[in-house]
């Protein structure tokens, strides 16, 4: 992987990290920290952030932020649907494991994106192998891959792909 | 604030018990793992966000709290649902397709 900075985000993410749980700017907590970020990401330099990858620029912060919100939308929508199936003396349920196609090649996008499936409407990421992805569907409404490409993974992909680009 | 907070502690609690309806209530391996990561996911986030209410000085750290969740919980469901695929879990009756066995059943021949 090319992004010459990887180390240095891993380092800024778990500084970040330490302060926060520490909720404290004492500098002794401050310098800990640094020290032990510091040790982490140079004895773990092939080590993943969510910043790796990452285009640190306005426009990818606008799509982090507009991928936060339309994940947080399609949760709490999943919920929902989960919710009324469970309660459904008929469980309605029509299972199937779907494949969908991804653009994605960076690592991180590509965890996020099956995060993302595994947390939203009646999907579960089964299996990812090259730019396929193995999903199972609750209720399956397709199981052409190209449909369900689009109706699974479309709406977030657009998002890493910016941030991701 | 003390109603609220009470309020989204109640709401994560329905989701968490939601779930555990669905592992009861789902017909195979599959069905139970989606029904329990989406609803702990949701439920946990609300109930961290009714104790941020409650606890306005913890927020920060419960946000951490349901940042890591957000990760791990989907990544552990994953494979367990990658593990018992793998294993040959039966699936319920209701299955209409399995695009990974066939994958795999091409691979093998």
């Amino acid at each position: 992987m090319s992004d010459a900075q990887r180390p240095l985000k891993l380092f800024a993410t778990l500084l970040l990290f330490w302060m926060i749980l520490n909720g404290s700017l004492a500098p002794d907590v401050f310098l800990a920290g640094l020290a032990i970020s510091a040790a982490i990401a140079f004895l773990l330099p092939g080590g993943l952030s969510v910043l790796c990858g990452a285009r640190l620029s306005l426009r990818g912060v606008g799509a982090a932020l507009g991928f936060t919100g339309f994940f947080l939308r399609e949760l709490v929508v999943a919920n929902l649907r989960m919710a009324g199936l469970v309660l459904n003396p008929a469980l309605p349920v029509r299972p199937a494991i779907v494949r969908v196609e991804t653009r994605l090649t960076d690592p991180v996008a590509r965890l996020l994106l099956a995060n993302a499936i595994t947390l939203t409407p009646g999907t579960l990421s089964v299996e990812l192998s090259g730019r396929w992805l193995y999903v199972h569907w609750v209720v399956a409404e397709t199981t052409d891959p190209q449909e369900a490409t689009r109706a699974i993974v479309a709406g977030f992909e657009n998002y890493l792909e910016v941030i991701y680009g | 604030m003390t109603a609220l907070g009470l309020a989204i502690l109640t709401l994560g609690a329905v989701f968490l018990a939601l779930g555990g309806l669905g592992l009861w209530r789902m017909p195979d391996t599959y069905t139970r793992i989606q029904a329990g990561t989406k609803a702990t996911t949701l439920g946990t986030l609300l109930s961290m966000a009714g104790a941020g209410v409650l606890e306005p000085g913890w927020a920060l750290k419960l946000a951490l709290i349901v940042l890591f969740l957000m990760f791990t919980n989907p990544l552990s469901s994953q494979v367990l649902a990658r593990a018992a695929h793998r294993a040959r879990v039966p699936q319920a009756p209701q299955t209409v397709a399995d695009a990974l066995a066939e994958a795999e059943g091409e691979g093998a021949q």
